[in-house]
């Protein structure tokens, strides 16, 4: 029998040009507004608060004028795992309320699945899971202003970065009627931390398809992955000429070089 | 007053007395009882949780007290399956304290999943591939067959085994209990390992990740085996407890005796595989990963210090298991408690470090420490169990034949 | 948990974790069964007055 995964899928992913980026945070707005992300009052606690896209700001920890910084955006990673589909939360979720769409590479949250237990954000090693601890407020008037394509979530569950997964579902009922249902072109599907990013940092599209410039980003030799060692397998690539961000991507031992240490994945 | 109702031959204190006593644990319990509906009426904001402790003292207390309950089927499985007869007057309260723990652990659950009303998902939507599952479907499966074991008990109180047919149901029933406790030891195995299994897969946070055989993690077999090993050390530890609050001798301390031995072998074999694998996972495992184990005991040293890892291993592995190897010291009362305190403090211990270290440590680099300080909801429910079992002992105690050997030990002058 | 719910698969994982507690479940089951089944008939018989085993 012929698993649907075993045919060539679209994997989409992410290429951040660490060097671009000011950290403005246009990216974080965009993310809430067009998600339907919900807010408290007091944003101040970070360790509760919901940021599907969070940009870090990472120091190189010297003294003036040696110091340097560089922001990082953070959405979720769409781990493939160490075979195709064995992301670190989606193997662990115990009601299938996270998924891996084969077709897309896309992990999924299905908000009406999720009972909380939240063993997701434990396996998560990037925060990038986040829960609902209190019910979805908006201000008077604001629920106006929500996206209509994106549920909003209710308390007690998780949720996180979808790749804006309803503009995918817009997109492929936009070719559905054409000769190939699965063409789409890369300005056809971009998520809103894409088109938002003022710096143009963030590059979006197909990871698979050779027209798609994320193709070609990927391979570059500065690009690198998020916790690569661990074989989390992300789908989000950064780049940075500048030794120390790359070094900061992941944990070294002493003498090891950067980039230097790759865990090796199925297909990839 | 109830005198009619509590077992033959054997002395208890006045009703006043001991609805004196429920009712000062009641109000504990009453205590939980409004963390617990604050909880379920608005929400997990009532704790302290947040992002990074997504896992926090809830899901240590479920671990810990399945861990310590693991007594129940050790017991059972030494009893009724290699056929120890000695511990058979050890075995009811052995159960008893199962059905508290593994109660507790349930109820601990209902109260730390998000969307109490969804529980059943974990069911209906079952992913076999997730450890949770496979702890939701064996700890439910189990705590049938210890609520199965705990009804003949509940059946030999002297009122109700006069009617005829739950005389002949308790009797049935212990006829067939080798087969509920072979069931039970099965499902134990399972669901105690799955539970080292829930940290020991998280291959995103290297601190509880382990290699292992298939898709079981080596803790899962550490678990299961710590399990075995501690768990009878607390039901000794509950059993000495109870004798000093009833001022009796309630087990003799041959039976004691034997229990303390074997778990004795076991809490030794454990923690020599409990080194090991803590010497692979700092000189293999961490490197590989890009880590020097230090860095997962730096910071907040009285918080996440290395000391836990001492504490556990040595103070209160090694020590325990020298204690309850040797005849000669193992028969010393003083040095008896010793261990079993220390036992049950190494496991308890074992699960707190796989809970809270992975959670509050970094793996991104230019990601910080996390301190957590359990809010007064997760204090009261996780303290709300406690007393609900220590209320549940006490009526057992009270009305049904528990101790076998304690009429004979206590000889009523009549 | 039956395989009519959308998420089940006919694979080796779905096949040995439900049945083993297809098995336990059955164990269980027909254990208390016979216990009560046994009890009624014990009782209907003129078994177990008051006398202690």
């Amino acid at each position: 029998m012929k698993k649907e995964h075993d045919k060539v899928n679209k994997k989409y992913g992410m290429v951040v040009d660490l060097d671009k980026c000011t950290g403005c945070g246009s990216c974080m707005v965009a993310c809430m507004s067009e998600n339907n992300v919900p807010f408290k009052e007091d944003e101040s606690n970070k360790l509760d608060s919901i940021t599907w896209m969070r940009v870090y700001k990472v120091s190189n920890k010297k003294p003036y004028p040696n110091n340097e910084v560089f922001y990082i955006p953070r959405p979720c990673q769409h781990c493939g795992g160490q075979h195709e589909g064995h992301s670190p939360c989606v193997s662990v979720c115990p009601a299938t309320a996270t998924d891996y769409d084969y077709t897309t590479g896309i992990v999924s949250q299905v908000y009406t699945r999720c009972f909380g237990c939240r063993y997701c954000m434990a396996a998560c090693p990037y925060h990038a899971r986040y829960f609902n601890w209190w019910d979805p407020v908006w201000p008077d008037g604001m629920e106006k202003y929500l996206s209509p394509n994106v549920s909003p979530r209710m308390r007690g569950i998780v949720e996180k970065c979808s790749f804006c997964f309803h503009r995918y579902q817009v997109a492929m009922e936009e070719v559905y009627g054409s000769d190939d249902k699965e063409a789409l072109e890369e300005g056809d599907y971009q998520t809103a931390c894409t088109q938002a990013c003022p710096a143009g940092a963030i590059t979006f599209g197909d990871l698979n398809d050779e027209t798609h410039a994320v193709h070609k980003l990927k391979d570059d030799k500065n690009a690198f992955r998020l916790l690569e060692r661990l074989g989390t397998n992300t789908k989000i690539y950064y780049i940075s000429e500048r030794e120390w961000v790359r070094r900061a991507g992941d944990n070294y031992n002493p003498g090891e070089k950067t980039g230097s240490v790759k865990y090796k994945t199925e297909g990839h | 007053m109830d005198s009619a109702l509590i077992p033959k031959g054997v002395e208890r204190c006045s009703l006043k007395r001991f609805l004196l006593g429920q009712a000062i644990v009641g109000a504990v319990v009453l205590w939980g009882v409004y963390a617990m509906i604050l909880c379920w009426m608005k929400g997990l904001n009532q704790t302290n949780m947040n992002d990074s402790f997504g896992f926090a003292l809830w899901i240590w207390a479920d671990l810990a007290v399945i861990a310590v309950g693991g007594g129940a089927f050790f017991t059972g499985l030494l009893r009724y399956v290699i056929g120890l007869k000695d511990l058979k007057n050890i075995i009811n309260y052995a159960v008893l304290i199962g059905v508290c723990c593994y109660g507790s652990a349930l109820l601990i659950l209902a109260i730390d999943i998000g969307q109490p009303l969804r529980g059943w998902f974990i069911f209906w939507h079952a992913n076999v591939h997730s450890m949770l599952t496979e702890v939701a479907f064996c700890l439910s499966l189990y705590m049938a067959v210890l609520i199965i074991e705990y009804i003949p008990l509940l059946l030999e109180n002297r009122q109700v085994d006069k009617i005829p047919f739950f005389h002949n149901l308790s009797h049935n029933m212990h006829v067939v209990m080798a087969v509920f406790a072979a069931t039970g030891a099965f499902l134990s195995c399972f669901h105690q390992g799955s539970l080292g299994g829930v940290s020991g897969v998280l291959f995103g946070r290297p601190f509880a990740f382990r290699e292992g055989i298939f898709i079981w993690p080596w803790t899962f077999f550490l678990f299961t085996w710590s399990a075995a090993a501690c768990g009878p050390c607390f039901t000794i530890l509950v059993t000495k407890i109870t004798e000093k609050i009833t001022n009796k001798k309630l087990v003799k301390d041959n039976v004691i005796d034997l229990l303390a031995k074997i778990s004795g072998w076991m809490i030794c074999s454990y923690i020599i595989a409990k080194t090991i694998d803590t010497l692979y996972w700092a000189f293999v495992t961490a490197p590989h990963a890009g880590f020097n184990v230090m860095d997962f005991y730096d910071d907040n040293f009285w918080a996440h210090g290395i000391w836990i890892l001492i504490m556990e291993i040595v103070i209160c592995g090694y020590i325990p298991a020298i204690i309850l190897l040797r005849e000669k010291t193992r028969q010393n009362q003083k040095l008896l408690w010793t261990a079993a305190i220390l036992a049950t403090i190494g496991i308890c211990l074992n699960r707190w470090v796989l809970v809270m270290q992975p959670m509050s440590m970094p793996v991104m680099t230019f990601d910080e420490w996390v301190l957590y300080l359990p809010s007064w909801q997760e204090i009261a429910t996780t303290i709300l169990p406690i007393a609900g079992g220590i209320m549940v002992i006490a009526f057992s105690y009270r009305y049904l034949p528990i101790f076998p050997q304690e009429q004979e030990l206590n000889p009523v002058e009549d | 948990m039956f395989p009519f719910s959308f998420e089940w698969i006919w694979d080796v994982g779905h096949v040995v974790f439900h049945g083993g507690m297809w098995y336990a479940l059955s164990i269980i089951g027909a254990g208390m069964t016979y216990c009560v089944l046994k009890a009624a008939i014990d009782t209907k018989n003129g078994k177990g007055g008051g006398d202690h085993h």
